[in-house]
This record gives structure tokens, C-alpha cells and sequence, in this order.
């Protein structure tokens, strides 16, 4: 089947970035080299073109060809400014290898410079020829992580021998609005699941209950704990914090209604959906709230898909 | 559809995106709130959005979308660029405005309603 040989390779393209395949002892000239003296360095370092230099940063690109034109015009006494192309176009060391080949094939060139992304700083340059080597080595590293693989625990209730068994998983969350580590436990929970074999929509709608409870969590307390109850037919989850409790329980569970500030809904939060997207992941939903003292919200997901309709169950202790 | 496909037709500038690239794309969902997405988002639609800080890629990688497209020649953040990484989400940038952008994946066939 020869088209899926080529999705294996496209992959593989996919999967390596400019700064894993180019060379990075570049070989580079500068605006006021004679034209005299390119002949040596291409011959020398056997290529067929250089980035022009100045200060670090990258100003032009000259190549056996242009070296060609000058001495078809008899060569006259000129430095690489004279002759170089300005309009350089270059790649990023960190764009994706797919998208420089693409560059190499549309423009027609040989090679391209590479710089770094932000300033024009010059890292490297990158051949068709690299490309070519790159993946051979990805394939060939590809090969050897394939044979030493670890074998994933997704048997470790059929392992264990006891009437019930559970595995807890506990998960600080900061309060106080930082979100730069904002998912942080919904992304380790569901990375944790995934490892041990649980079902993916499983999978999916714990880490949706996780994240949201995390950023309620996060935009609404001083902080507090997710703990993660993980048996073999269902996963419970356990959300509390010590204030400042929910008033109104009733509406903050209605799909819409929100108390976040206008920096939060900046961000893209406060979409007062959060409770509600809590729920419809859940199959029970417990909310208790006491203005002043905290709030506990429990979750329980079955495995194996959805099964019941969510009767929440929410109190409020003035 | 590929999303590599999406990404030359539509000359998406790729920030982050490896084999990820080659995911289907099903359809596309436009907002700037994440729980509207992760209430509303299909797994492997296209996701295009302003937002650029790194919660965005939690909520593609809880999804399971096929990607994020940022709108406005809009630049993410380090840390955005970093998790898009580490979750393999893709991560693409256009310099269109956001309703022109989406006019033109509806063109080439990218759908916001279930079928």
C-alpha cells in the first residue's frame, strides 16, 4: 500500500523542526567581502551559495550564481553588497521541518537560511540534503524508542487481589487568579487515566469536571484540594475549599449566570458555564456551600459511558 | 480534511504542529470563552480564537480538537507555545480577522454544525 508509506514519512516530516536537521556551523560572508575571495570560500567549503552577515544579523544571500553573473560581466572589481539578493527569505529554527521544505519546493531554492525567531540572528543553515538525513535519524530513533517502549499499568485492578481497591490522587490548586498554572491537575489526571487504560470518554469527562472545578478553584478561592477517588467502575471526585462559599447555589448552577470580574472574562473565562459543564460530564453531582466557611463539591463518573441523568443535589448553609 | 491541507490553503502560519498536523479536521468552532468551547466544541473541530494565553491549550487537548487557529496575527504566549508542545496540540496563526478566516474554512468545506 504505497499511500500509506507516504503518511508514515509525511509524519515523520511533521515531527521534526528546522533546528533538529540543520547544519549549524555555517559558513557566512560579509557585505564588504570581495567578490574575488567567494570563489575560494564556496570551493573551499564545497557550497553552492552563503547568507551575507552584518553584526550577527542576516542581510542578503549570494550564491554560485550570482558569482556566475559577475564573471560573465567580466568581473569587475565589486564586494557581495553589489551582487548579494536582499529580499531574503529564511526560516525560524523552531518552524516545523514540513513547513521549510514546503518554502525549499515553492521558491525553488537550495537552501535557506535559518535564524532565530524575534531577531535575524543567523543559527544555521538548511539543505534539501539535511531534510533527507534528519529523517533518517528520526526513523532511526523512532525505531530503537519502539523496542524499549515501558508496558503501561492499565492491568493494575485485574493485578490486585482485594474485595474493593481504590487509587487516590490529591491535587493542590493555587487560588487567587493564577492561571498561569491554570489546568495543570486536569492535564495530570487525565494523563495519569489514560495510563492506566481507562476508557477515553471516561477519560474525558473527568478531566473536563477536573478543569473546571480547578479554575473555579483558582478565580474564586484562596485555593484548595482535588482529590481523585479512582476504583474499577467509577472515578469520584472531591473538590474543597475554605471560602468564601457560593451564596446562591441554585443560580450559580444555572448554564449562563456568572459572578466572575471583568479580568477573569478577558481571559475567556466567565462564561458561567462551569458548573453546568461539571455537570453534564457527571452521572451524581454534590455541591454544598456555606457562605464563609467553603464549599465541597463531589463527582462521581461512571465507567464506561454515561448512564444516568444528573439529579444535582445542592445545599446552602446560611 | 488534513489540517496540513487546511494550513497551505489558507497559508496558516504553523507555531506549533508535528504528525499533529496530519489530524482530520471534522468541522470548526469560533469563541473566546473557553467553557463555551468545552460545553459546545466537537472533538476534532477546528478551534478559532483571540485568546492566546496557555489555558487554551488544555481545553484543545480536553477536547481532543484538531487544532487552534489564532486570529488578528495574534502571538501566543512562551508558556502557550511550550504546552502546545508538550499536549501535541497544533497551534497556527493567520493574520485575518477572525470572520474572514472562518468565511474561508467554510469555503473550503470546514462546517460548524453537527450532521
Amino acid at each position: 500500500m504505497p499511500e500509506l508509506e507516504i503518511t508514515k514519512i509525511q509524519e515523520l516530516v511533521y515531527e521534526l523542526w528546522v533546528d533538529d536537521v540543520m547544519h549549524k556551523d555555517v559558513v557566512t560572508v560579509t557585505p564588504s567581502t570581495p567578490l574575488n575571495n567567494l570563489r575560494e570560500i564556496l570551493r573551499d567549503n564545497r557550497i553552492s551559495g552563503t547568507p551575507v552577515v552584518e553584526n550577527g544579523r542576516l542581510v542578503g544571500i549570494i550564491s554560485m550564481e550570482d558569482f556566475i553573473k559577475w564573471l560573465c560581466e567580466g568581473s569587475p572589481g565589486c564586494a557581495v553588497a553589489d551582487r548579494m539578493s536582499r529580499n531574503v527569505i529564511a526560516v525560524c529554527a523552531d518552524e516545523p521541518l514540513i513547513q521549510a521544505i514546503n518554502k525549499l519546493e515553492r521558491l525553488g531554492f537550495g537552501r535557506l537560511p535559518v535564524i532565530k525567531r524575534g531577531t535575524k540572528e543567523v543559527v544555521g543553515i538548511l539543505t534539501k540534503g539535511d531534510s533527507i538525513a534528519g529523517l533518517l535519524k528520526k526513523l532511526d530513533i523512532d525505531y530503537r524508542q519502539a523496542e524499549t517502549r515501558h508496558p503501561r499499568s492499565s492491568h493494575i485492578f485485574e493485578d490486585i487481589v482485594a474485595d474493593r481497591s481504590s487509587l487516590i490522587f490529591e491535587y493542590d490548586v493555587a487560588g487567587g487568579g493564577d492561571v498561569k498554572r491554570g489546568g495543570a491537575s486536569a492535564s495530570g489526571l487525565k494523563t495519569s487515566l489514560m495510563r492506566l487504560g481507562i476508557d477515553p470518554q471516561t477519560v474525558r469527562r473527568a478531566a473536563i469536571a477536573t478543569y473546571e472545578a480547578e479554575m473555579n478553584l483558582t478565580f474564586f478561592t484562596n485555593g484548595g484540594l482535588i482529590t481523585a477517588i479512582i476504583e474499577s467502575d467509577l472515578i469520584r471526585l472531591e473538590v474543597t475549599d475554605d471560602g468564601p462559599g457560593i451564596e446562591n447555589v441554585d443560580q450559580a448552577m444555572r448554564p449562563g449566570f456568572s459572578t466572575a470580574p471583568d479580568w477573569v472574562r478577558e481571559l475567556g473565562f466567565g462564561a458561567g458555564m462551569g458548573l453546568y459543564n461539571i455537570k453534564t460530564c457527571a452521572d451524581r453531582m454534590r455541591l454544598d456551600s456555606t457562605v464563609g466557611v467553603g464549599t465541597r463539591l463531589e463527582v462521581e463518573i461512571l465507567m464506561g459511558g454515561k448512564r444516568e441523568v444528573v439529579r444535582d443535589h445542592a445545599t446552602v448553609t446560611a | 480534511m488534513k489540517l496540513s491541507e487546511i494550513m497551505q490553503r489558507l497559508q496558516l502560519e504553523v507555531i506549533v504542529g508535528g504528525g499533529s498536523l496530519l489530524r482530520e479536521v471534522n468541522g470548526g468552532y469560533a469563541s473566546d470563552l473557553l467553557s463555551d468551547v468545552i460545553a459546545n466544541a466537537r472533538e476534532r473541530d477546528l478551534w478559532v480564537t483571540l485568546q492566546t494565553h496557555q489555558n487554551i491549550i488544555a481545553v484543545a487537548s480536553m477536547k481532543e480538537l484538531a487544532g487552534i487557529v489564532l486570529v488578528n496575527a495574534r502571538e501566543p504566549e512562551v508558556e502557550t507555545l511550550e504546552k502546545a508542545r508538550e499536549e501535541d496540540v497544533p497551534l497556527l496563526v493567520s493574520p485575518l480577522p477572525a470572520f474572514e478566516l472562518i468565511g474561508r474554512l467554510y469555503k473550503l468545506g470546514v462546517s460548524g454544525m453537527r450532521t
